[in-house]
C-alpha cells in the first residue's frame, strides 16, 4: 500500500505456517489499514482462515510476526493477548453460537464476563444491539431454532457488543441466499459506519463483497499476491490476481485498456 | 518394501502418544491453576456440580442398593459355611467403604457425567465455540473446565458417601430382614470393623476419581482438533467420547489398586 494510505492496524510480516508436513502459508505480507476494509480473497484451502486465526493469535506462525496495534501476536503471553483480544469482535464462518445459551445469554456473554456492568445495564445494551440487528422478538430462542441468516445476525451482535476497533467476518454469506446475504451487508455496512471499526473480511463472495471493501488481497500459493483498490485488482496484470477475477467474474472489460488506440491523441 | 517402515510406525505411534501425555499433563496443570486463581464464579460450579453430582443420583442410588444387596446375599451364603454370619454387617461394609462404594460410584459417574462432559467440550471445539471464547478475551480454562473441576472433586466424594450408606442398608435389607442375621450384630459388626483408616481410604480414592473423571473426559473434548486418528465431525466426537469413557474406567481401576496398595 502507498504511503499515503492510512496507518496498519494488523501487520503480517513473512508469516509462514506448516500444518504437519503441509506448509499452507509460505511467505505471508499484508497490512491491513486501520478503520478501512479489506477483504481476502482466494480459491477454497489457500490458507485464508488461517490468516484470519493468526490474526486473532488463535494459531502461532512458524516463523514471521503478527503485529497487532504494534504488538507481536506470534510472541504474546496469554495476559497480552486477551488484553488485545478485547478490542477484538469475529464472525466466525458458522457463527460459533453457544449452543446451549439463548440468543440474549449469547449476546450478553462478553459484557457479563469482560466488564463489571450491571445487569440492568448490560440488559439495556443487549436489547439495543438485538434491536438493531432486528432481533428483538428472538432474545429467548436458542441457536437451533434460528435460520442462517437470523444466526449470522445474533454472531454480529455478539461480536459488537464491545465496541470493538476490528471486526473479523469469516465467510460472513456463506450458505446464505441473495437477500440474507444482502442484508449482513447492509448491516455490516450500517454498524461500520456508527462504529468506525476496522473489517478484515474473508469471503467468496465476488464480485459483490469488491462494493464493500477498500483494499482486496489475493492469497493464492501460500502468498499474499498484491493488496490493492477493487477497481486496481480487477485490472491488475498481476498473472494470479487476473486468472483469478477472470475465473470468478469472466474477462474483464476495461474501456482505457481495450480501446486505448481511441483515446491515443491524433 | 521399505525396512524401516515398520519402525517408522513405531517411533510415530511412541512419539504420538508421548506427545498426547504431554499435553494432557500440562493440560491438568493449567486446569488446576485456574481452580484456585480467584476469581470463583459461584453460578457455574453449582450448575455442573448439579448436573455431575444430582443428576447421577438416582443412578447410584440405584447400584448402591443393588451392590450392597448382592454384597449381603453372596456373603451370606460364604459366611454361613463357617458359622460367621455375625461378620455380615463387616463384610458389606468394609467392601463398600473400601473398595466397592468408590470404584462403583466412578464408573457410574464415567458412564453418566465422564462421557456428556467430553461430548459437549468436544463438540465446542468441533464448531468454533471454544476458539470463539478465546476471541472474546475469555479463558476457557476458568470459564467453562475449572467449575467441572470442582464440581468433579466435590460430588463424587458425596456420591460415594450415598453409594456407601445405601449399600449398607440394601445389605441388611437382604441380611437382616431377609435372611434373619440379627439386626444389632449387622451394626455391631459394623461398627467394630470398619475405622476412620478404611473411612480415609475411600475418601482418599473417590477424590482422586472425581479429577480423574473430569480430567480424562475435558482433556478428550479439549484436544479433539489434535486427534491423529482425525477428530472432526459426528464421528469424532463419538471416538473421543468412547475413548475417555474407556479411559476414564480403565485409569479408575489402575488407581484404586495404586492407592489400595499405598495405603494399605
Amino acid at each position: 500500500m502507498s504511503k499515503e494510505q492510512p496507518a496498519a492496524a494488523i501487520e503480517l510480516v513473512g508469516v509462514e505456517k506448516r500444518f504437519g508436513r503441509q506448509t499452507v502459508l509460505r511467505d505471508v505480507n499484508l497490512s491491513v489499514a486501520s478503520g478501512k476494509t479489506t477483504v481476502i480473497v482466494g480459491a477454497s484451502g489457500e490458507g485464508k482462515s488461517v490468516i484470519i486465526k493468526h490474526m486473532l493469535g488463535l494459531v502461532r506462525p512458524e516463523r514471521g510476526e503478527v503485529l497487532v496495534f504494534g504488538s507481536n501476536l506470534a510472541r504474546a503471553r496469554k495476559k497480552e493477548l486477551n488484553r488485545i483480544r478485547m478490542e477484538f469482535g469475529v464472525l466466525f464462518q458458522n457463527v460459533a453460537l453457544f449452543d446451549s445459551m439463548s440468543v440474549f445469554d449469547n449476546v450478553a456473554l462478553p459484557l457479563r464476563e469482560r466488564t463489571k456492568l450491571s445487569e440492568t445495564v448490560i440488559r439495556a445494551k443487549v436489547r439495543e444491539k438485538l434491536d438493531l440487528m432486528d432481533l428483538i422478538d428472538a432474545d429467548d430462542k436458542f441457536p437451533a431454532q434460528l435460520s442462517g441468516g437470523m444466526k449470522k445476525r445474533v454472531g454480529l451482535a455478539r461480536a459488537l457488543m464491545l465496541d470493538p476497533k476490528v471486526v473479523f467476518f469469516d465467510e460472513p454469506t456463506t450458505g446464505l441466499d441473495v437477500s440474507r446475504s444482502n442484508e449482513i451487508y447492509r448491516l455490516f455496512h450500517k454498524t461500520q459506519r456508527q462504529l468506525g471499526y476496522t473489517a478484515v473480511i474473508v469471503s467468496h463472495d465476488v464480485p459483490k463483497i469488491f462494493k464493500l471493501a477498500d483494499y482486496v488481497a489475493l492469497l493464492a500459493e501460500g502468498k499474499i499476491q498484491g493488496v490493492m483498490s477493487p477497481e486496481a485488482f480487477q485490472l491488475s496484470e498481476q498473472p494470479l490476481i487476473r486468472r483469478y477475477v477472470e475465473e470468478t467474474m469472466g474477462p474483464i472489460y476495461s474501456s482505457a485498456k481495450e480501446e486505448s488506440a481511441l483515446y491515443e491523441p491524433a | 518394501m521399505n525396512l524401516a517402515k515398520p519402525f517408522e510406525k513405531i517411533g510415530d505411534s511412541c512419539l504420538g502418544f508421548l506427545e498426547q501425555g504431554g499435553r494432557m499433563g500440562i493440560f491438568l496443570f493449567a486446569c488446576l491453576l485456574n481452580l484456585v486463581k480467584p476469581p470463583y464464579p459461584l453460578f457455574p460450579m453449582i450448575r455442573q456440580a448439579h448436573f455431575i453430582g444430582v443428576r447421577s443420583l438416582f443412578v447410584i442410588i440405584f447400584t448402591g442398593a443393588f451392590t450392597g444387596m448382592i454384597l449381603a446375599l453372596q456373603g451370606y451364603y460364604t459366611l454361613t459355611k463357617f458359622g460367621s454370619e455375625g461378620m455380615l454387617g463387616s463384610a458389606v461394609a468394609l467392601s463398600l467403604v473400601r473398595e466397592l462404594g468408590p470404584v462403583l460410584t466412578a464408573l457410574m459417574v464415567v458412564g453418566r457425567a465422564g462421557s456428556a462432559i467430553c461430548a459437549e467440550i468436544g463438540i465446542m471445539r468441533n464448531s468454533e465455540q471454544i476458539d470463539a471464547l478465546e476471541c472474546m478475551a475469555i479463558d476457557p480454562y476458568k470459564y467453562l473446565l475449572a467449575p467441572k473441576y470442582v464440581a468433579g472433586i466435590l460430588t463424587v466424594p458425596l456420591l460415594t458417601a450415598i453409594f456407601d450408606v445405601i449399600g449398607i442398608l440394601g445389605g441388611y435389607l437382604i441380611g437382616v430382614v431377609l435372611l434373619d442375621v440379627n439386626g444389632g450384630t449387622y451394626f455391631q459388626g459394623m461398627y467394630a470393623s470398619v475405622d476412620w483408616q478404611d473411612i480415609k481410604m475411600g475418601v482418599v480414592k473417590s477424590l482422586v476419581f472425581g479429577l480423574l473423571i473430569v480430567w480424562i473426559a475435558s482433556a478428550k473434548g479439549y484436544f479433539l482438533h489434535r486427534e491423529r486418528s482425525g477428530g472432526f465431525g459426528a464421528e469424532g466426537v463419538s471416538r473421543v467420547t468412547t475413548d475417555a469413557v474407556v479411559l476414564s474406567s480403565v485409569a479408575i481401576l489402575v488407581w484404586d489398586y495404586l492407592i489400595s496398595a499405598i495405603m494399605l
